[in-house]
């Protein structure tokens, strides 16, 4: 074993302060002592004798690359204060590496600024956030043209890559859609039974259930499962597929990616995404039933409640809610995905990016549907 | 090789830029129909963002890029699908799509561009893949196929709807010296059979005298047109010396 690193600090005969390095200065042995060595450095101490300091690495017994950084470190800091430091005793393979690696006069620095000021900050922040908006204008606006060119004429529309996110995005959701759904009516229902039970009302359970899963509860969740399986497995589909040049490929082969990649998925997801807020809506209602039925009450009893109170209107209001959502979560996820920059951290960054936007807009759509069907009367 | 004196593409005047970096500024050249130009220069001199320019994925900061008697650089709409129509691109990573087999690759601008029937795309995906010297590879996908053979799939697919002008970035990189010879005896074949005109970016100085009939050099320092020529042009009579000593692969201090 190497012995271990050790500094210690003096004065010679002439009054000038040195430095004392032994031991082995490999990355271990510098980042041991770099922090002591470097507040040497910055000591003010010796400035009378001179502004000569001395480094003394007569005890050094091997240095790489990350001792030879930590001499030449020292040695700016002394120079920063207006002094100078003299390597002493140095073996010639220490000098020859410390010599290398020292910085030339015409080293370019690069012209990229590290670490902006707050106001710069804030101000490359807001660019970036216009930038991101302009891009999502810029986005809806070509999408749109798209679909309406999809519908005058569906033959140019990709039916393949339809039918596949079809099927991953319905068939493939239904277990999760099930269980969620499912639970979702278990526990809204359970839940409300209790207070309720203390005024003899948990008859209106039923009521309450239904009316909620179908306007509210149904397409939001379904929305939400669909952002976080769906909206995010576009994103990382498409993003990669930037990553990978694959995109620049269909643009320069001509296929403008939004109509060749963009449409067939939103297609396919505005499609599916009402089925499944049914599908949602029906295992809630399931759910509710286990617990009325523990209620020792008739299981005709709450499907009549259900039918009776939970109209129509609020069925199709909800189913209308769910496409316009399905419509957001699927554009964004595509519209993430094309937006990444390159490497495959850009593709994670794109995944979560569509996550999180996507349900930041159902909530913000949610918000603009209650203010309709209220002022409508639904 | 059937080199003539007709321009095919004229850059003119082109400035780019990323931001504030200015990359080049007012390069000017042509490429002749036919020949094979290749595009040369240190690394982030701005090979590839001359070809990105000349493929039209990126808009120039200044300047025209005439393909034929049409410019890229500000077309739209129809027009700019004709001029994409007459080019083909083979990206640095082959960029094949990844969920289709190569003979998908292949079919798919056939399928979006022409109204042949489906038996006479797979023929015809067949021929193209047989150019490549990949027959028999139809059914493989992007991952089962070596990184060379991916490479010329995608030369295959560039050349899907017979372009005029192939675009190559990077054809050698990443490949071994044997492959990298086998891939310039394509582009050679290619050139002399079919009269496709080449714009290849590359620095491999071996493949250049191979197959370049002429090579424009990119001086990154300057941002600008450092050499233009034949490769033994450069190397016996470039007025730079730092060009000549390139092309004898001399360390310039």
């Amino acid at each position: 074993m190497a012995r271990p690193v050790s500094m210690e600090t003096a004065s010679d005969p002439d009054g000038r302060p040195v430095l004392r390095l032994q031991g082995r200065f490999d990355a271990a042995g510098a980042g041991a002592v770099w922090r002591d060595a470097l507040r040497w450095a910055r000591s003010r101490s010796g400035e009378a004798a001179g502004g000569e300091r001395v480094l003394d690495g007569s005890g050094i017994e091997y240095c790489n690359g990350a001792g030879a950084s930590l001499l030449l470190a020292v040695r700016d800091e002394v120079m920063r204060g207006g002094a100078a430091l003299r390597f002493e005793g140095l073996s010639d393979a220490t000098t020859r590496l410390v010599e290398s690696l020292a910085p030339g006069e015409d080293t370019a620095t690069s012209d990229r600024e590290s670490g902006p000021g707050w106001v710069e900050g804030l101000g490359e922040a807001t660019l970036e956030l216009m930038a991101d908006l302009r891009a999502q204008v810029a986005f809806v606006g070509e999408f749109a043209w798209m679909l309406g060119a999809a519908v005058l004429r569906p033959a140019r529309v990709r039916w393949s890559d339809f039918f596949r996110v079809a099927h991953s995005a319905g068939i493939g959701a239904l277990p999760i859609i099930t269980l969620v759904g499912f639970l979702l009516g278990l526990i809204l229902s359970f839940q409300s039974v209790i207070p309720m039970q203390r005024f003899g009302a948990e008859i209106f359970v039923a009521d309450l259930l239904g009316l909620s899963m179908f306007r509210e509860l149904g397409p939001l969740m379904t929305a939400i499962l669909l952002t976080a399986r769906s909206g995010s497995a576009f994103a990382a589909e498409i993003g990669t597929m930037k990553v990978n040049e694959e995109i620049d490929a269909l643009t320069t082969m001509g296929l403008e990616p939004v109509r060749f990649l963009v449409v067939p998925r939103v297609l396919a997801v505005i499609l599916v995404v009402p089925v499944l807020t049914l599908w949602m809506n029906l295992a809630g209602l399931v759910g509710g039933a286990l617990v009325f039925r523990s209620l020792e009450y008739p299981l005709v009893t709450f499907v009549t409640r259900v039918a009776d109170f939970a109209g129509v209107v609020d069925l199709v209001g909800g189913l209308g809610k769910s496409f316009v959502l399905g419509l957001i979560v699927a554009a964004v996820g595509c519209q993430r995905g094309l937006a990444a920059g390159s490497g495959s951290e850009a593709v994670g960054a794109a995944t979560t990016s569509s996550v999180v936007s996507g349900i930041v807009l159902i909530a913000l759509a949610e918000g603009v549907f209650a203010v309709i069907f209220y002022a409508m009367g639904w | 090789m059937s080199a003539s004196d007709e321009a095919i593409i004229r850059v003119e005047q082109l400035t780019a830029r990323y931001g504030d970096r200015l990359i080049f500024d007012g390069v000017d050249f042509q490429v002749r129909r036919g020949e094979v130009f290749v595009i040369l220069g240190g690394s982030g001199s701005g090979k590839s963002t001359l070809l990105k320019h000349m493929i039209g994925l990126y808009r120039p900061a200044a300047g025209r890029i005439w393909i034929g008697d049409e410019d890229i650089s500000s077309a739209e709409g129809e027009a700019r699908q004709r001029i994409l129509q007459r080019i083909g691109v083979m990206y640095q990573s082959g960029a094949l799509f990844g969920s289709m087999t190569l003979r998908q690759n292949i079919t798919l601008p056939l399928e979006e561009f022409t109204d042949l029937p489906p038996e006479a795309r797979d023929w015809i995906a067949s021929m193209k893949l047989g150019l490549v010297g990949l027959a028999g590879f139809e059914e493989y996908l992007p991952a089962e196929i070596s990184g060379g053979m991916k490479k010329r799939a995608a030369i295959a697919r560039a050349m899907a709807l017979d372009p005029e002008i192939l675009f190559l970035d990077e054809p050698s990189a990443g490949l071994d010296p044997i492959t990298s010879a086998a891939l310039d005896e394509t582009i050679l074949e290619l050139s002399r059979s079919l009269g496709v005109t080449f714009v290849i970016v590359t620095h491999e100085l071996p493949s250049i005298f191979r197959i370049a009939d002429r090579v424009i050099m990119l001086d990154g320092e300057r941002k600008r047109i450092a050499a233009i020529g034949s490769p033994a042009e450069l190397r016996d009579g470039a007025e730079d010396a730092w060009v000549r000593a390139f092309f004898r692969r001399e360390a310039v201090a």
